[in-house]
């Protein structure tokens, strides 16, 4: 490390608030997807906003790359350290600012655990709705960059319609308030922009979120089917009918027995699919649709539904779903695990082409997802000592993605480009489309020091991609991912 | 030729000869925001092509189809535009309805036109054309340029293509009205704004206080006991989204407001929307005063009727951000070509 860098940095910083060390350097190597894994040059915990606005102009100066980190949950690799770069980690931006129950609405940094929210505003009657699985771990600054979902998305909204305000700096370290208090602010609608831009436009350092009002109640139906497709038909049957659940997840029979060996869940090991349809609302409402999701789950084939009998056992029917990777972990060396999404009505035709691809690769799939979205996650199993399975599951991966672009969908419905669906995105952009992602870039991080290389691939990497699929030969693959 | 290589090559030529163009759909919403200068580029002939299947809740169209089209297609499937957007006049488009970014009564419960924005088709300054987002409900790759196009007004390019999310309608609805003076109509909103309710708009003017309730049947029936009032006509809703109430006439200002819901009243608030967030005031004080009073309660004011189009309609950006709307602005137009000095001067 250039050592005026080094100096600046420590003339910044309490020394706690600097990592340099090799060894304090190693637990930020990689995120989620462990699989790509990179030391950074230093790992920067500031305090205040402050030491952060320092920090980036001691970066901009020196011409230091800088990668913003929540908590590192991230599955697509989009907190990768850069050989050359720094790591600003948002952990210590972990206060709860303030809660407003007559607005709705609590002012947090970024560094507080999206379930942390939930918890500090339960008392008020008030919940933040997007759920993300990993909520016990993953920060709301990580939730904005990734514009991360859950499994209640389909009525309450992804992370970008819960929010209010941010508080970002720029990579000059200039602070910008984007949003406010009040609904629609004025001017272009940054708010949108900021949320899922993968820390490559600004560095968030508050957040203001909008909450809700816990409905009265909530329950949650499970119906077992004979097969994917009629599972997938009876989504469309429910959501014809004019219900909006408040979650609609399916899950296919590998991943059902996964979860049940793992959590006891309670699933039925014989169906080839379940779907576990929740409502919420007020009480009568809640009673009224249960009898309206029933019929309509009967008469689209289900073999059988089941109530939930009260909130414990409702919890199981959702630590099932909610546990379901770690659960595929348990029964197979590795997995893969896809973010596609597709038009609801291809669900059946897509699952079924899956299945197929799975045969033909000879690798199994399970099939876990947010189905009332069409947001899937197949989790291809393998097992990387196996020579060459890596690279099966890689191409098994790519065959879905493209399958789903060419349905209508998109490569990632959740998780983000980060540096594992780079080339995948190619597929999905135009030439002229990804010019204007780094025409954007470029507008808030002019320097390009902010994420650089993350979410949106160079146009000269596609085109090497196009000239290497006309050649047909095999495509550079990066490891894979072991989590 | 089609609709779309026609306004390709308008915008191509445009770029020769730079002359700044100032879209039109079906000019019902002229009235909203600065005069803008330029030449006239007449978008509302690239109508239709609507593909909508109800059960996937999207709904894709030309920008310039026209919104009651839209609308009327989406009753027959017993389903709606969660933002309930205002029309104006028969002639307007659903490219304007995302230019504008204009939000009905139901906004604060249902949603913005923003968060209802799944993708566009974009014809940006460069002549290019361009699909961001997408026709799915999750969709992360790539920046959200889409929704960055609600409320641009159009300076950041032609909407060629606009993909919607649209629910399914409630099974029923009903009206509520309350007899109480302003601050006990506040009180009473915030009060309900804590409970779980389904409340789908609200309106304050004059010692009434109107209610929305929408959802299923034993569900707002459950509230309606809880709430008292009396029913009412429901026609209310579409006067005040259309702004046929006789308050919208008036030839002096009128300001819209926005503020957090529980924020005090503002001097000389006519009419309240949205729970407490959205007040209109007609009034003749200096635009300095309404906009520093609104900016201390934490929102901001649009000076929304009777101005003269040259002065600024939108609440002013402070410089590190407009510097960065500029900025942003010339990444998509980097000719200046759309809409310029529609939102604010010099964008
Ligand atoms: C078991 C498991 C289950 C998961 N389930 C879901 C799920 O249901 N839905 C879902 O959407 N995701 C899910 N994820 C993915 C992940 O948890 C989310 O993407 C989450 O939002 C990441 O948050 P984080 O704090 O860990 O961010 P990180 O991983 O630290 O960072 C993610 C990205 O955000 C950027 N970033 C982080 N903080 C900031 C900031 N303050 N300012 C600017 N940029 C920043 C980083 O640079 C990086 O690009 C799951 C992950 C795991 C491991």
């Amino acid at each position: 490390m250039n050592s005026a860098f080094q100096a600046a940095l420590k003339a910044t910083l309490p020394p706690q608030s600097l990592l340099i060390e090799a060894e304090a350097l190693r637990p930020y190597e990689c995120d989620g997807l462990s699989a790509y894994r990179q030391v950074p040059l230093a790992v920067c915990l500031p305090e205040t906003l402050e030491q952060a606005q320092a920090v980036l102009r001691i970066c901009l100066e020196h011409q230091v790359p800088v990668v913003a980190r929540g908590a590192g949950t991230g599955l697509s690799g989009g907190a990768l350290p850069l050989a050359d770069g720094v790591v600003l980690s948002l952990a210590r931006f972990n206060r709860i600012l303030g809660i407003d129950a007559d607005n709705r609405l609590a002012r947090v940094q970024p560094g507080v655990r999206n379930l942390a929210i939930s918890e500090a505003v339960a008392a008020y009657g008030l919940y933040y709705a997007p759920d993300p699985s990993s909520q016990i771990a993953c920060s709301i600054g990580g939730n904005v960059a990734e514009n991360s979902g859950g499994v209640h998305c389909l009525k309450y909204g992804l992370t970008v319609h819960n929010l209010l305000a941010l508080k970002v700096l720029t990579m000059d370290g200039e602070l910008l308030e984007i949003g406010a208090q009040s609904l629609d602010s004025p001017g272009y609608d940054l708010l949108a922009l900021m949320t899922g831009s993968e820390g490559l436009l600004g560095v968030v350092v508050e957040v203001t979120v909008k909450l809700l009002v816990k409905p009265e109640r909530a329950q949650v139906l499970l119906a077992a089917f004979a097969s994917v497709e009629t599972a997938g038909a009876a989504v469309a049957a429910i959501i014809g009918a004019g219900i909006l659940p408040a979650g609609l997840e399916m899950m296919d029979n590998l991943s059902i027995r996964a979860a049940e060996d793992f959590v006891h869940a309670g699933y039925p090991v014989d169906a080839a699919a379940i779907l576990l349809c929740e409502l919420d609302g007020a009480n009568a409402e809640v009673s009224e649709q249960i009898m309206a999701v029933r019929e309509v789950l009967f008469s689209a084939g289900a073999t059988e539904v089941r109530t939930a009998q009260d909130e414990a056992q409702r919890m199981k029917f959702w630590a099932g779903r909610k546990g379901a990777f770690p659960a595929v972990g348990r029964i197979s060396p590795d997995y893969y695990c896809m973010d596609g999404t597709i038009p609801r009505q291809h669900l059946a035709q897509v699952l079924r082409r899956i299945g197929e691809l799975s045969e033909q690769y000879g690798l199994r799939v399970a099939n876990v997802f947010h189905a009332g979205d069409g947001n899937l996650h197949p989790l291809i199993l393998f097992d990387a000592n196996q020579p060459g399975e890596m690279k099966k599951a890689e191409d098994f991966g790519t065959d879905i993605l493209r399958l789903c672009v060419e349905v209508g969908g998109t490569v990632t419905g959740e998780h983000g480009i980060g540096v594992e669906k780079l080339d995948a995105a190619c597929s999905q952009f135009t030439a002229a489309e990804l010019a204007q992602f780094h025409a954007i870039k470029a507008a808030f991080d002019p320097a390009g020091l902010l994420n650089p290389g993350k979410a949106v691939p160079t146009l000269h990497r596609c085109a090497e991609m196009g000239r290497m699929h006309i050649q047909g030969g095999a495509l550079p693959f990066p490891e894979l991912p072991r989590f | 030729m089609t609709t779309e290589s026609v306004l390709i090559n308008r915008v191509r030529q445009a770029i020769a000869d730079s002359t700044p163009l100032c879209i039109q759909g079906g000019a019902s919403k002229s009235f909203y925001g600065r005069t803008c200068q330029g030449e006239p580029l007449d978008v509302s002939g690239h109508a239709g092509d609507i593909r909508y299947e109800p059960s996937e809740l999207v709904l894709t169209a030309r920008a310039g189809t026209k919104l009651s089209e839209i609308e009327t297609l989406l009753a027959a499937n017993n389903q709606m535009l969660p933002f309930e957007p205002p029309h104006y006049s028969p002639g307007a488009t659903l490219g304007g309805m995302v230019a504008a970014g204009l939000s009905g009564p139901r906004r604060p419960w249902g949603g913005s036109v923003r968060d209802a924005v799944l993708g566009v088709k974009l014809l940006n300054g460069r002549g290019e054309v361009l699909r961001l987002g997408g026709q799915v409900m999750k969709n992360v790759a790539g920046y959200d340029l889409s929704r960055l196009m609600v409320g641009a007004l159009g300076t950041l390019g032609v909407l060629l293509e606009v993909s919607v999310k649209v629910l399914p309608r409630p099974a029923d609805e009903r009206t509520l009205v309350f007899e109480l003076d302003d601050d006990i109509a506040a009180a009473r909103q915030i009060a309900w704004g804590r409970q779980p309710l389904p409340l789908s708009a609200t309106l304050y003017e004059a010692g009434r206080l109107y209610v929305r309730l929408s959802g299923s049947a034993q569900g707002v029936q459950a509230a309606r006991v809880a709430m008292g009032g009396e029913e009412t006509a429901s026609a209310l809703w579409a006067e005040v989204r259309e702004q046929t109430l006789p308050l919208f006439q008036t030839k002096q200002a009128l300001w819209r407001v926005s503020l957090p819901a529980a924020a005090p009243a503002m001097p000389g608030e006519n009419l309240t929307e949205w729970g407490g967030a959205l007040r209109w005031i007609v009034s003749d004080e200096p635009a300095e005063s309404i906009r520093q009073h609104a900016a201390a309660l934490g929102g901001h004011a649009t000076l929304f009727r009777g101005h003269d189009g040259m002065g600024e309609v939108f609440h002013p950006l402070p410089p590190a951000m407009l510097a960065l709307h500029q900025r942003v602005k010339l990444a998509l137009d980097p000719h200046s070509l759309f809409n310029p000095g529609r939102l604010y001067q010099g964008l």
